[in-house]
């Protein structure tokens, strides 16, 4: 059961693609240090896809969806995980094997296993951005997803970026074999102190389940919405130039305010404060924040803008 | 005759695509290369995952060469006009020739366009096809701008001939076409050249890809059978999914699995659906138990286990689901058990449509109007109202939350664990049918009840907040409601005058939208509303206003108008749906028209009785001539009404009868008047029609031996009279002027 290619550990799969992805020539970022629900909203991605420098980079992205906590008692659903993102612009020709490459790096051999690439069309209403692409099945599960970027902030993206997204916990519970995600060594299994996945985390889903679901003080969430949204109208607004004279359009800081109105969202909505009509309004909120912010970074010079 | 191959290799065609790409693909190519002038003897086209293919045989070498001769200006014309010939022609003066024309000598111009080689048009025939190609979404990648479904890696164009095969050269956004392709993307992924489509067919099978769509799903079918042959069990057919799956691979490995006993007491349609839905399983029957106690996974590949790794990963994912599903169903049968109040307030947090309220809402609004239908389907009112009440509950169940597609289904199971009676809860199961053309209509009373009453409350709501379809928006779906409500009023012979139902329902509507000042009449209003039981349009209005003299303001007149008018505006609506679904059934949309004209078009059922039988009469010779001699009746009334400035209606008197016609078409119609009055009163449509057909004979003979405007005024005055005798012989079955032809 056990052959030497296998990783044998939540770790080591991350690990094992961080390496796989360095070794394609990819930078290896650090996680964003925001509340965001997916690698997505990480500014190397949705800002980075925008412009026609080219860009290529891969990093680990803790992620919040607090809709999908369940105080650690279901076997698949967390309300934070980690999401591994591999965002490549312009897309290469060989992106396909390229991902196939790294199933490979972490123990999945596709002449062994079925790998399938199955329509899946991407969408992000808050962010205003969609793809086509595919969630890609091994043996029945889905274990990334696929994505080339054609809009993103409203914009078209000029060249294409190409996008991977894998769910690192179902896809390490299926190479290491655990029904349970609470039951799955983080660290190695014979490591003098080895932990589990529930070591590290059961005690924090509960907390989280607790607060997002009945606790979260709604009125103060609402008035951070409101916040984080004026605030970012602001720096959207303000004039390129500094009081020097020097043109520094703020583009970061105003993305981090559409990311916290995002999350803010997301609680409230876990809290069921926001009814369904409400609700597109809050997206669409949401959205002219992020569209704000793309056209800003649109002007600068990471998006290749003529300075 | 050379033939031609094309390919187009890409990464992965979604699979519902599949099967209209490769007709585009043929229609494309085929389309342009005989606009272009050239002439082929078969094609066809295929399609895997990552590619699709065309094979055009016997295509013409090269396409002929053209003549066009065109006749330009006079040769005494100005200069400039010579000119512009000329230029619009690209000939010079000396290639004209001047011929006598009528009106002197013209310039004429002989355009010679030679043929072109075939592989020539197919090129340009092919890259316009892959640059306009209708897929129903596209894309770009990397830095290019040509769109595909996804990233496109190769063109193969080939064109083969007792010579041999050739490249068509061809570039598209940079990639050049060639005589290549490649095999399965883990078997034989290593590229090959071929020769022609019978030499690509056969490598690609070497290479483990079956090129033919209609192979991969016998070939699925016919394992999977075998599959569950050995096991004693059956696979249950669904022809969606194994066209699905057949776009999914391109070498089918069928894999049989079993399900965990722990998941055997999940509903089927449980099982089926999430095996179907998340994974694309076939589900498998065990007819011993009647249970679905098996799947089948198709994989892509072959492997060196036998596929184990790829079953025992299936598998496991299976459990996965299934254990989610166990756990809905387990906590939706406890909510049950308990009543399902939790589901029902859940349902008033749930906005239907702004301006229409809350889901709850709608629900006691269904409920009301399903007893109110329940006599004339013969259902218990009681149960009506419950099934209502209760059919919208599973809405609010963690099960039909995963599984939205289960709506209705699950219903039935709460409400059997609710302990309500059977008839209720296949209302619940079934009151959202019939959602298409062919789906099948419930006849169980109750289900009729509330099927209607949901559909009714639906259309009436809609049109009080003036959210009509428009052109081919209608995001609420009314046109399948109206199809759903003429469906179920017909297959179930429901004898009603709808516009009753439609006015009050109309009139409910707005009155929940009336605000502050007026909605203190509200009270009022429901009242006027459910006093109301009169028939015709002016009946009902004549009644209103004289309530509102006696109970109700000036403003009430405006809104039962309104409630009128909109209720009236919905019962053309399904008119108009109606005569769709007629001339499907082979009825004239004229007929139907002269049918609807009639009074009492609300009662469906009559009207099509009417308009079947009226069919069924102008299929006749005498039906025919008889239609002819009712408008010629008309006409000549018409006119003479227009002229004299009176109607003819009354008074015609056998006395004055000069000829053996008159005489004769006077006993005729003596004779037929009360038959058809009797007939219609009865209902006895086909009757009716047989005593009017009656008239045909002597009609004719009137007409062909009487002139109907005579000088003696009294003579053509009873003429005329006699004429209005064959025109309300005729309105007493339909409106025959607008009958065609």
């Amino acid at each position: 059961m056990t052959s030497p290619n296998r990783p044998r550990s939540f770790q080591e799969i991350i690990l094992r693609l961080q390496g796989y992805w360095a070794q394609q020539g990819c930078a290896v970022l650090q996680p964003y240090d925001m509340e965001v629900g997916a690698g997505t909203f990480h500014p190397a991605t949705t800002l980075r896809a925008l412009g026609q420098r080219a860009w290529a980079a891969a990093y680990v992205q803790p992620s919040r969806r607090p809709t999908d906590g369940r105080y650690g008692e279901n076997p698949n659903r967390l309300q934070h995980y980690y999401q591994y993102q591999v965002i490549i612009k312009p897309s290469p020709p060989d992106l396909q094997d390229l991902y196939l490459g790294s199933l490979r790096a972490i123990g999945l051999d596709p002449m062994v296993h079925d790998v399938r690439f199955v329509e899946d069309d991407w969408e992000s209403p808050t962010l205003g951005a969609w793809g086509l692409g595919w969630e890609v099945w091994c043996d029945g599960m889905e274990v990334s997803q696929f994505t080339y970027f054609q809009q993103v902030g409203g914009h078209d993206c000029r060249p294409v970026s190409g996008e991977l997204t894998y769910g690192l916990e179902r896809l390490a519970m299926y190479v290491l074999g655990v029904e349970h995600v609470m039951d799955m060594p983080f660290n190695d299994p014979d490591a003098p102190i080895p932990l589990t996945y529930g070591d590290i985390f059961r005690q924090t889903e509960q907390e989280y389940s607790r607060w997002n679901f009945d606790q979260a003080d709604t009125e103060m969430l609402f008035q951070h919405f409101k916040d984080a949204e004026a605030e970012c109208a602001r720096i959207l607004s303000a004039a390129a130039e500094d009081s020097a004279g020097r043109r520094i359009p703020m583009a970061h800081p105003a993305y981090d305010q559409a990311i916290k109105a995002s999350h803010l969202f997301n609680l409230l909505d876990a809290r069921g404060v926001i009814s369904v009509t409400e609700r597109q309004a809050y997206i669409g909120r949401v959205r002219a924040l992020a569209k704000g912010c793309a056209d800003l970074f649109l002007t600068t010079d990471a998006a290749g803008a003529p300075a | 005759m050379p033939d031609l191959l094309i390919e187009l290799f890409s990464e992965e065609i979604p699979a519902r695509m599949q099967a209209r790409a490769r007709e585009d693909l043929k229609r494309l190519i085929t389309d342009g290369l005989v606009e272009a002038g050239l002439t082929y003897a078969s094609a066809g086209a295929f399609s895997t995952p990552r590619r699709l293919a065309l094979t055009v045989e016997g295509l013409s070498p090269a396409s002929p060469t053209t003549r066009e001769e065109r006749k330009g200006p006079r040769t005494d014309a100005p200069e400039a006009a010579l000119e512009g010939f000329l230029r619009s022609t690209g000939l010079t003066r000396d290639q004209l020739e001047a011929r006598d024309d009528k009106k002197g000598q013209v310039w004429f111009a002989t355009i010679t366009k030679p043929g072109r080689p075939a592989a020539e048009i197919v090129a340009e025939v092919l890259d316009g096809a892959i640059r306009n190609f209708p897929w129903p979404k596209s894309m770009r990648w990397g830095s290019g701008s040509l769109r595909w479904v996804r990233p496109l890696h190769s063109i193969l164009c080939i064109l083969t001939d007792e010579a041999g095969a050739s490249v068509v050269p061809l570039d598209v956004d940079g990639i050049v076409s060639g005589n290549t392709t490649r095999g399965h993307r883990f078997m034989a992924p290593d590229s090959f050249a071929v020769t022609g489509f019978d030499d690509y067919a056969g490598k690609l099978r070497r290479a483990k890809v079956m090129l033919d769509a209609d192979e991969r799903a016998s070939e699925i079918r016919s394992q999977a059978e075998n599959l569950a042959f050995a096991r004693g069990w059956q696979i249950v057919p669904d022809e969606g999914l194994l066209a699905e799956v057949a776009g999914l691979v391109e070498w089918p490995v069928p894999l049989m699995g079993v399900i965990e006993d722990r998941f055997l007491a999940l509903p089927p349609e449980v099982l089926q659906t999430s095996m179907k839905e998340h994974q694309k399983f076939f589900s498998a029957l065990n007819p011993a138990t009647g249970r679905i106690e098996g799947f089948v996974t198709i994989a892509n590949i072959e492997t060196p286990d036998d596929g184990a790794t790829i079953l025992a990963g299936n598998q496991r994912v299976l459990a996965a689901r299934l254990s989610d599903a166990a756990f809905f169903w387990e906590n939706d049968l406890r909510e049950a058990k308990s009543g399902m109040t939790a589901w029902a307030e859940g349902l008033a947090a749930v906005t239907f449509h702004n301006k229409l309220g809350s889901q709850a809402d709608r629900v006691a609004r269904v409920a009301a109007l399903a007893r109110e239908i329940a006599p004339l389907v013969g259902a218990d009112p009681d149960h009506a109202e419950r099934a209502a009440r209760l059919a919208k509950l599973d809405l609010r169940s963690a099960m039909v939350g995963e599984f939205p597609e289960l709506q209705g289904t699950m219903g039935r199971y709460y409400a059997l664990e609710a302990g309500e009676p059977e008839a209720v809860a296949d209302a619940a199961r079934d009151h959202y049918s019939p959602l298409g053309p062919s789906d099948a209509v419930p006849t169980a009373p109750v289900s009729v009840a509330v099927a209607l009453a949901d559909k009714i409350d639906t259309l009436t709501g809609f049109w009080a907040i003036d959210e009509k379809p428009t052109g081919s928006k209608d995001p609420f779906a009314l046109r399948r409601a109206a199809l759903g409500v003429i469906r179920l009023v017909l297959e179930n012979s429901i004898k009603s005058r709808m516009i009753f139902i439609l006015i009050t329902r109309v009139g409910r509507h707005l009155g929940m939208l009336l605000t502050s000042p007026v909605a203190a009449q509200r009270a009022a209003v429901d009242a006027v509303l459910t006093d109301i039981d009169s028939q015709y349009r002016n009946h009902v209005l004549e009644e209103f206003k004289d309530l509102h003299n006696g109970v109700l303001g000036e403003d009430m007149i405006a809104f039962t108008q309104k409630a009128a008018d909109r209720a009236f505006d919905l019962l053309s609506f399904l008119h108009d749906r109606l005569k769709v679904y007629l001339r499907d059934q082979g009825i004239r949309h004229d007929i139907i028209d002269a049918v609807l004209a009639q009074d009492g078009n609300d009662d469906l059922v009559r009207v099509v009785a009417r308009a079947t039988a009226l069919n069924d009469m102008l299929a006749t010779e005498d039906g025919r001539n008889l239609t002819q001699g009712l408008k010629r009746a008309g006409n000549i009334l018409t006119q003479a009404e227009g002229k004299d400035g009176v109607e003819y209606s009354f008074g015609a008197d056998p006395k004055f009868a000069e000829t053996e016609a008159e005489r004769a078409l006077f006993a005729a119609l003596d004779h037929a008047d009360p038959a058809i009055r009797a007939a219609m009163e009865a209902e006895d449509y086909p009757a009716a029609m047989t005593a009017i057909a009656g008239l045909r004979a002597p009609i004719d003979a009137f007409f062909e031996t009487v002139q109907v405007n005579t000088d003696n005024q009294i003579v053509r005055r009873n003429r005329l009279n006699l004429l209005s005798r064959i025109r309300e012989a005729g309105r007493q079955i339909a409106d025959f002027t607008r009958i065609e032809g």
